[in-house]
């Protein structure tokens, strides 16, 4: 077919994790990434149209590593697409490795590796300008003709050589690079002996494999090279014997004779430097909030601020989004007539996106804090700091990142797990993961704590719903330790993982960065709102308005006819409300009748422990598809149960306004409050996190095992809250 | 004198003699330039006693577990 002839070239961007790789990418792609994943592999893979480019030519962004000594599967994944191993994926075209100039020797160790790839390579020297502050920029030319490939300075966050890279990038093609000579001449023989010996047909590739395979401890190379060749393991580890009879150490060789080419050919390029710290802001910085008492404290308030002022800024414009929506509601109601139709859009459509929608300044500006402790370099001072508390459970400062993530949403908190090498390790912090409290509870916490928590100051400058708040955020925090320690000692059991982090030095946050982010996870949330919710929301309006039932209606036209009768002479308002009263209680009678209360009513007994009625109970069921769903199905229900009721009054108002059917008594009152927020935030309603850790686990074994624990905790916590909490109220 | 990475004090400085211990984390630990012959700073101790903040050959700092930094043995300087 013609079709390969017209192919796009491919470019593979790779470097170490804090070089400004993804900056870069998205400086040259304008911001638009194809997000998707590799198949078989549960790594993120995203790609790009290249800008500037002569030809069509993708960028593929690889996941951030120090070397290709792969220790975990996005290594591997990174080694096997250089290679035209990859399943789906050809093999790339070209290969731009960016190095962080300010780092240039520890970041040229992997731009070694990779030269040695045999693929035509550009080395971009990103962060020139901070370099260039430092006085230790390296003299580009020199160094492409040390490394024999172009090396050009760079600085994605001002775009100062982006032009000169991207006419770089449209001429990279042809021969590959031939790599500087690390090794000694010993290692380089037995590589092509060994190489000749594996793979007689020595296809393309195979030379870089086997030097991998030797120059790695347990490395997947090996594993890679024994799987396409099954001869290989005593080969290679005849070939590793060989060396240390001739006085190599194969553990050490790698590490050693890379460091010691680039301490001659490279260190004396760089210019002298300067005496003075590094980077002596980030030392005195650091000082401060890595201080025992002090960064500590600062680590403890800026936690408490996120949460506190994503409660309070996000006010007013909530306040705006409600107000729409129940403009909108009351618009709906007049345009349309009575019937199925008005009451799908005004009580499913309308409610259940309003419900949702009205909690996106909150997830905007609680992925504002992320994306800006991110972009500083706080996130891995916070990892430093937390990394002894977080291996007390098994886990490791590595795993504070997903876990602070899974604050807005467990979802990208689930994939962030991907960067915890040790895969128990990653196991344990994806299943834990979901019991941080994300951003779709918040909307349950919000309306209920709004609606049942008294707004009463604590201690002068506390507040009691902001501190309930933070209660409920602290409840998953303490259910996962023990969670985490359990799984760690019992089905996961094994050594605990290494921690091993760079420290970046503080950083000006790009404002345009931080946006893009913020609006991301916006849209993300929106789209799902816009299809999980919005349709979750219909299907439950579907099942609380159907079937419905004639004899139902029968029994209150009559009860209506008998009033008209009745009071047909009586003052004007009476009638009205006496109507009001039977079209009330016909809606009530509609939904006990419906399926959705036919099945409130199966399940009431199970619930009753935790204080909650029926219409409680199928509600929380309603919520499976999402947790946030749970105030989308209130409002259905409650609406539909009060349909007569103020069209502008809030769901909360809803809600204080519910009885219970037997007694008459008020349906929510704190404790039944507490008990369903704690039930929320253990539980593991949420479909589309059960079906990102089905991806990331590659199977439905964990997700289940995930929606079993917590579900049984969340019942278990919810009965406990509302007893205890019965007990000392009573 | 030969003491264990993790036995240094804050501020003080050394020379890498051997990267011991489990192979995996050794070459983790190499791959970063602490190679035999860098100098290494030790920088600080997270508040709760564990992790550690070390520099190696001036580039940016690193932070790895007392117990895996135990694997290293250094020369301190004088």
């Amino acid at each position: 077919m013609a079709a390969t002839a017209t192919r796009d070239r491919r470019i593979a961007l790779i470097g170490n994790p804090n070089t400004g790789k993804t900056t870069l990418f998205n400086a040259l792609t304008g911001h638009r990434a194809r997000v998707g994943n590799y198949s078989g592999v549960t790594v993120e893979k995203r790609e790009g149209l290249l800008k500037a480019a002569a030809a069509p030519t993708t960028l593929v962004d690889l996941p951030g590593t120090y070397s290709l000594a792969a220790a975990s599967p996005d290594e591997m994944l990174a080694v096997n697409l250089l290679l035209g191993l990859q399943e789906g994926e050809e093999r790339p075209d070209g290969l731009v490795v960016v190095v962080d100039s300010t780092n240039l020797e520890r970041n040229l160790f992997l731009a070694l590796q990779l030269l040695e790839a045999g693929l035509p390579t550009v080395v971009a020297l990103n962060m020139a300008d901070a370099a260039r502050e430092q006085g230790r920029l390296v003299d580009a030319a020199a160094l492409a003709q040390r490394l024999g490939a172009p090396c050009l300075a760079v600085s994605a966050r001002t775009g100062d050589g982006l032009p000169e890279l991207a006419k770089a990038l449209d001429a990279l093609g042809g021969a590959p690079p031939a790599p500087p000579q690390c090794f000694p001449a010993e290692f380089e023989r037995a590589a092509a002996e060994l190489a000749a010996a594996v793979d007689p047909a020595s296809a393309p590739g195979t030379g870089f494999l086997v030097r991998r395979a030797l120059l790695e401890a347990e490395g997947m190379a090996e594993r890679e090279l024994a799987e396409l060749f099954p001869g290989s393991p005593e080969r290679v580890a005849a070939a590793r014997s060989a060396l240390e009879a001739a006085g190599l150490k194969p553990r050490s060789l790698e590490a050693t004779s890379r460091y010691r080419w680039i301490r001659e050919h490279v260190a004396p390029l760089l210019p002298k430097a300067p005496s003075a710290p590094r980077d002596a802001l980030t030392d005195r910085v650091d000082a401060i909030l890595t201080h025992k008492v002090f960064g500590t404290a600062i680590f403890l308030v800026l936690m408490a601020v996120v949460f506190q002022s994503i409660y309070s800024w996000s006010g007013p414009l909530m306040d705006l989004i409600d107000a729409a929506f129940g403009a909108l509601g009351g618009w709906a109601s007049e345009a349309l007539p009575e019937g199925p139709m008005r009451s799908l859009v005004a009580d499913g459509i309308l409610a259940g996106v309003g419900g949702v929608l009205i909690f996106l300044p909150q997830i905007c500006i609680l992925f504002l804090f992320i994306s800006l402790l991110e972009d500083i370099g706080y996130m891995s001072r916070a990892a430093f700091l937390m990394d002894r508390v977080l291996s007390r459970c098994g886990l490791s400062g590595r795993s504070f990142i997903p876990m602070l993530s899974s604050f807005a949403c467990a979802i990208p908190g689930v994939m962030a797990a991907r960067t915890i090498e040790d895969p128990r390790d990653r196991l344990a912090t994806i299943l834990v993961a979901p019991l941080m409290s994300c951003s779709a509870r918040l909307p349950v916490y919000t309306l209920l704590i709004g609606a049942f928590v008294p707004d009463r100051p604590v201690l002068g400058v506390l507040n009691l719903q902001g501190l309930t708040l933070l209660a409920m955020y602290l409840v998953g925090v303490v259910v996962a330790i023990p969670v985490a320690l359990l799984l760690k000692r019992t089905i996961l059991k094994g050594k605990t993982p290494t921690f091993l982090i760079e420290l970046p030095p503080y950083r000006r946050p790009l404002v345009g960065n931080l946006l893009h982010r913020v609006i991301e996870r916006g849209q993300v949330f929106v789209v799902k709102a816009g299809t999980v919710i919005m349709a979750a929301s219909i299907i439950i309006w579907g099942l609380s308005y159907y079937p419905r039932s004639l004899d139902v209606d029968l029994v209150y036209d009559t009860k209506a006819l008998g009033a008209e009768m009745r009071l047909a002479s009586a003052e004007a308002g009476a009638l009205e409300a006496a109507l009001a009263e039977v079209e009330a209680e016909r809606e009530g009678a509609h939904l006990r009748n419906s399926f959705l209360g036919r099945f409130g009513r199966v399940i009431e007994p199970a619930v009753e422990p935790l204080g909650w009625d029926w219409r409680i109970g199928m509600a929380a069921i309603a919520s499976f598809p999402a947790r946030e769903v749970i105030v989308a199905t209130l409002g259905v229900i409650f609406d539909l149960g009060a349909e007569s009721a103020d069209d502008e009054a809030s769901l909360a108002q809803k809600l204080a306004a519910a009885t219970r059917e037997d007694t008459g008594e008020p349906l929510f009152n704190l404790p039944v409050a507490l008990s369903i927020m704690v039930f929320f935030a253990l539980c593991m309603q949420c479909v589309s996190t059960l079906a990102i850790m089905r991806r990331e686990t590659n199977g439905w074994k964990w997700p289940a095992f995930a929606f079993g624990y917590m579900t049984t905790l969340a019942y278990l916590g919810a009965f406990a809250a509302y007893q205890i909490a019965s007990a000392l109220l009573a | 004198m030969t003491l264990a990475l993790d036995k240094l004090k804050p501020g003080q400085t050394a020379t890498v003699l051997e990267v011991g211990g489990e192979p995996v984390l050794a070459q983790r630990l190499m791959a970063l330039g602490l190679v035999e012959g860098a100098n290494v700073e030790f920088l600080r101790t997270a508040p709760l006693g564990d992790p550690i903040e070390i520099r190696v050959d001036g580039a940016i700092a690193l932070s790895l577990r007392a117990a895996d930094a135990r694997a290293v043995s250094v020369s301190p300087n004088p």
